[in-house]
C-alpha cells in the first residue's frame, strides 16, 4: 500500500487549485484596479492620500489601531425612493397619482418623496406613471443597514474605496466604532487629538485606551504665553483637571499624532460609485455614536 | 514509488533516538512561546478592561501585544511543536533515522530566533499591519527558510523511510510540510516584499490566515491524533476510508474557505469561499465518526486519568465542534451578524487552543519521555489538562455568547455604540478568567518540560552523557 506518489501529486494539485482560484484569478480581475471619474464631480476617484496622511497610516499601523477598529461599512439590501422633483403642469392629477402610489403621501411637493419600496421595478413604474402625467420624477436608491444608520458611511464600502491603501487595514474586531468615514464624522483635529489625549475628557467611560505617549506635556507659568502648536484647552475646559499653583500644563501634540490625525481627517470614502450608489448630498453623520459628553464635535 | 532509495533498516528506537536534539530545540522553544504567549495575550485583556493600564508605554499598546500574543502563539508555539511532532513520526512510523539530525535543531534554532525577532519587531511598531502576518520582513525571511529547510530536511527522512506502507499520520503531515512553505511564501511575497493593491491584500490576507489554520496546523493536529488515539487506546484505526475521504475533503476545501461573508471584495469570491467553508464540517465529521468508533466497543474501555489520551480526545472534540459552528456561521446571515464581532474569536481560539494546542501537548507528553528516556511530572500534567480544558471552555464559551449579543446589537442601530462595547465586555471579562486558567496550565507545561530536561541533563552527567548525545542506548526505556 504505498499512495506516496499519489498523495504527493494529490496535495499538489488541490493547493494549486486553491492558489489559482483565490490569488490569481482575484488578481487577474481586481489587482490592476484604476482610480474612476466620478460623474457628479468630474473628479478621479479615489485620490492618493497626501504625505502627512500616509504617514499618519503608519503610525497607525505600527500601534496596531486596526486591532480595535475595523474600516468597512456594510449594507442591507437598498430600498428605493420615488422623488418628486417637480410638479408639471397638471398639479392635481399628479396628486391623485400620488394618492394612489401611496395613500399615506399626503400633499405632493417638489422635492418630495412620495413612496419608499424594497422592489426596484414598483419603484420605476411608479415614476413613470408621475412622468407621465407630467411631472417630474426620479427612483432614488437609498442604502440602509445598521452601519449605515449609525452614521459610520453614506454607503457600503467596496474594493475602490480602498486603492491606496498600503498595507490595506480593514480590521476584524469591532472593539471600537468603525472608521471608515471617520474623517467625515469628526471633521476637528482638535477633537480627534483631544481623545487621542485621553478619551475620557471627550467621551464619558470611554473604553479606548490613553495615547499620551503621543504627546509631549509641557509646564509653563500661568502668566507665560502658551507652547507652540499647544491644544486649546476652551474644548476640555469642564474635564481638564487644572493643577493649582504658578504652572500650568501645556498639552503639544508630537509630530506622530499630528500624522495620525491626517490620517483619520483623510477616511471618507462617501463619494457615489456606479457599484455603490448613495444620495447626493450624503446625509449628516447621525450623533448617535459616541456622543461627546463635554465638546461639540 | 518502486524505485525506493535502500536504507538501512533502523530499529524503532534508534530512529526515534536520531531526533532527540532538533525535539528539544522544538519542543523547548514551544514551551518557552508559549507562557510568552499567554503572558502577552493576558497582558492584553487587561488592557481591554482598563484601558489605562501601561497605557503610558508606547511598546504596549493593545494593537501591539494582541498580534505579539498571536504570532507567538502560531508561529513561536505551534508551529515549533508541528515541527517536531512531525519530524517524531516521519521516524517513528517510517523507521527512518533523521540524517543529521544536528541541522534541523539548528534550523529549528533559526526559526525561533526568527519568531523573537518577529515578536520583537511588532512590539517595536515594525508590525506589517496584516492579520497573523504582522511579523516585520527581517524576521519573515529567515522563518521562511528555516521552515523550508526543516520541511523539505522531514520530507527528506521521509523519503528514505524503511517501512513503506503509509499510515493515516504522514497523509497529513507530508501535505502540510508541502503546504506551510506554500501558502507562507505566497503571503509574504504578496503582503510584505511585492506588495499587490487594494482588497487584493485582505484577499490574500484571508486565505493566508485560513490555510495557515486549516492546511498547516489542522493537519498537522489531526497527524498526531490519527497515531496516538489508536495507539493510545490500543485498538486499530476504524476505517483507513473513512480516513482517507476526510483528508482529500479537507484537502478539497480548506484551501478555499475564510473569507467573511460582506467583504468589500468581488461577490463570486464571498462565494465560493463561504460554500467550501459549510463543507469543512464534512472532514471534521469524518475524523470524529473515525475516532469515536477507533474508541468505542473495544474491549478494553480506556479511562482518561489526565495523560496524553485525554488531551487528544479533547482535541477531536474541540475540531468537530468548531468545524460545525464554523460552517454555521460562513452561511451568509449568520455571517453577518459575527463578522467584526467576538464570536470569530472565540473560532478561532477553539480551533487553536482547544484543538491545535491540546493535540499537539498530547503529542509532547507522549514523545518526550520515549526519546529523552525521562519522565514527565504526572501530577502537573493532570493540572494542566484540567486547567486546560476548564480554561477553554469557559474563555470560549464567554466569547461566543458575548458575541452572539455583541453581533446582535451591532446590527441594531437604535443602540449607542458604547452600550455595544459594555454589553460585550461584560463576557469578556469571563473570558479573562478562562484565559487565567489556560495561563497557569500553559505555566504548569513550561515547567514540566524544563524539569524533563533537567532531569535528562542530570542523567547524562551523572551517566556517561547516555540521555543528551545522540546515542540509542537507553531509549525506549518509557514505554
Amino acid at each position: 500500500m504505498n499512495f506516496g506518489p499519489l498523495i504527493f501529486l494529490g496535495v499538489f494539485f488541490t493547493m494549486a487549485c486553491s492558489w489559482f482560484g483565490m490569488i490569481v484569478v482575484p488578481q487577474l480581475q481586481i489587482g490592476g484596479q484604476q482610480p474612476v471619474k466620478l460623474e457628479a464631480t468630474g473628479q478621479m476617484y479615489p485620490l492618493p492620500r497626501a504625505g502627512l496622511a500616509q504617514q499618519g497610516a503608519a503610525v497607525y499601523r505600527a500601534n496596531g489601531c486596526a486591532a480595535c477598529h475595523s474600516q468597512q461599512v456594510r449594507q442591507g439590501p437598498p430600498v428605493f425612493d420615488v422623488k418628486l422633483n417637480d410638479l408639471g403642469t397638471n398639479a392635481a392629477q399628479v396628486a391623485d397619482i400620488a394618492r394612489k402610489i401611496n395613500h399615506a403621501a399626503g400633499a405632493p411637493l417638489p422635492g418630495k418623496n412620495i413612496w419608499r419600496t424594497p422592489v426596484k421595478k414598483d419603484a420605476d413604474a411608479a415614476a413613470k406613471r408621475l412622468t407621465d402625467a407630467g411631472a417630474k420624477a426620479a427612483v432614488v436608491i437609498v442604502p440602509t443597514g445598521a452601519d449605515i444608520e449609525r452614521g459610520w458611511g453614506a454607503r457600503v464600502s467596496v474594493a475602490q474605496d480602498y486603492l491606496y491603501d498600503q498595507p490595506l487595514m480593514l480590521g476584524s474586531r469591532r472593539i471600537g466604532p468603525d472608521l471608515a468615514n471617520i474623517g467625515a464624522r469628526k471633521p476637528g483635529a482638535d477633537w480627534q487629538l483631544w481623545h487621542l489625549y485621553n478619551p475620557r475628557l471627550i467621551t464619558d467611560g470611554s473604553f479606548m485606551p490613553a495615547y499620551r505617549f503621543l504627546f509631549n506635556e509641557v509646564p509653563r507659568r500661568k502668566d507665560a504665553p502658551p507652547a507652540l502648536g499647544a491644544l486649546d484647552k476652551t474644548l476640555v475646559a469642564k474635564t481638564f483637571p487644572e493643577p493649582a499653583g504658578e504652572t500650568v500644563t501645556d498639552i503639544v501634540p508630537t509630530a506622530e499624532a499630528v500624522a495620525l490625525v491626517a490620517y483619520l481627517a483623510s477616511l471618507n470614502p462617501d463619494a457615489p460609485l456606479f457599484e455603490a450608489p448613495a444620495p447626493v448630498p450624503p446625509p449628516p453623520a447621525a450623533p448617535a455614536t459616541n456622543t461627546p459628553a463635554a465638546v461639540k464635535p | 514509488m518502486s524505485a525506493s532509495p535502500t536504507s538501512p533498516q533502523n530499529s524503532p528506537a534508534e530512529a526515534e533516538a536520531s531526533c532527540r536534539l532538533p525535539l528539544l530545540v522544538f519542543f523547548g522553544g514551544a514551551a518557552f512561546w508559549l507562557v510568552a504567549a499567554s503572558l502577552l495575550g493576558h497582558l492584553a485583556s487587561i488592557k481591554l478592561h482598563s484601558p489605562s493600564f501601561l497605557s503610558h508605554c508606547e511598546h504596549l499598546t493593545y494593537g501591539r501585544l494582541y498580534p505579539a500574543a498571536m504570532n507567538a502563539l502560531l508561529y513561536g508555539f505551534a508551529s515549533s511543536a508541528a515541527f517536531g511532532v512531525a519530524l517524531w513520526l516521519v521516524a517513528r512510523l517510517g523507521r527512518v533515522a533523521v540524517p543529521q539530525p544536528w541541522l534541523v535543531a539548528f534550523a529549528g534554532k533559526l526559526w525561533n530566533l526568527g519568531v523573537l525577532a518577529g515578536v520583537a519587531g511588532i512590539i517595536a511598531g515594525d508590525s506589517t499591519g496584516f492579520e497573523w502576518l504582522e511579523m516585520p520582513r527581517y524576521a519573515a525571511v529567515p522563518l521562511f527558510f528555516s521552515s523550508l529547510f526543516i520541511a523539505l530536511w522531514t520530507l527528506l527522512a521521509f523519503h528514505r523511510r524503511a517501512e513503506r506502507g503509509l499510515a493515516v499520520s504522514q497523509w497529513y503531515l507530508v501535505a502540510a510540510l508541502l503546504w506551510f512553505p506554500w501558502i507562507y511564501s505566497t503571503a509574504t511575497m504578496l503582503l510584505v516584499c511585492h506588495p499587490v493593491r487594494g482588497v487584493m491584500q485582505a484577499i490574500v490576507g484571508w486565505w493566508f490566515t485560513n490555510n495557515l489554520q486549516t492546511l498547516w496546523l489542522t493537519p498537522m493536529a489531526l497527524a498526531a491524533i490519527f497515531h496516538f488515539l489508536p495507539t493510545l487506546a490500543e485498538r486499530p484505526l476504524h476505517s483507513r476510508y473513512l480516513a482517507l475521504f476526510g483528508f482529500w475533503m479537507l484537502a478539497l476545501f480548506g484551501g478555499w474557505a475564510g473569507i467573511p461573508a460582506s467583504a468589500p471584495v468581488p461577490a463570486w469570491i464571498v462565494s465560493v469561499s463561504n460554500a467550501a467553508a459549510v463543507m469543512l464540517f464534512i472532514p471534521a465529521l469524518a475524523v470524529g465518526l473515525n475516532i469515536v468508533n477507533t474508541l468505542r466497543g473495544g474491549p478494553k474501555i480506556v479511562g482518561c486519568a489526565g495523560g496524553p489520551f485525554c488531551f487528544l480526545r479533547f482535541a477531536v472534540m474541540s475540531y468537530v465542534v468548531a468545524a460545525v459552528a464554523g460552517a454555521v456561521v460562513a452561511a451568509s446571515a449568520p455571517g453577518a451578524v459575527a463578522q467584526f464581532t467576538w464570536l470569530k474569536t472565540a473560532l478561532t481560539h477553539l480551533n487553536l487552543y482547544g484543538f491545535v494546542a491540546m493535540a499537539l501537548f498530547g503529542a509532547i507528553y507522549e514523545i518526550l519521555p520515549r526519546v529523552t528516556g525521562a519522565d514527565f511530572c504526572r501530577k502537573f500534567m493532570r493540572a494542566h489538562f484540567w486547567l486546560a480544558i476548564i480554561g477553554t471552555v469557559i474563555h470560549v464559551g464567554a466569547l461566543a455568547i458575548g458575541g452572539l449579543k455583541q453581533g446582535a446589537l451591532l446590527g441594531d442601530a437604535a443602540v449607542p455604540f458604547h452600550n455595544v462595547i459594555k454589553t460585550s465586555l461584560h463576557f469578556f471579562r469571563v473570558a479573562t478568567i478562562g484565559e487565567l486558567l489556560i495561563l497557569v496550565g500553559n505555566l504548569l507545561f513550561a515547567l514540566n518540560v524544563v524539569g524533563l530536561f533537567v532531569k535528562c541533563a542530570r542523567k547524562c552527567c551523572g551517566a556517561q552523557m547516555s540521555c543528551c548525545a545522540a546515542e540509542p542506548a537507553t531509549t525506549g526505556g518509557a514505554k
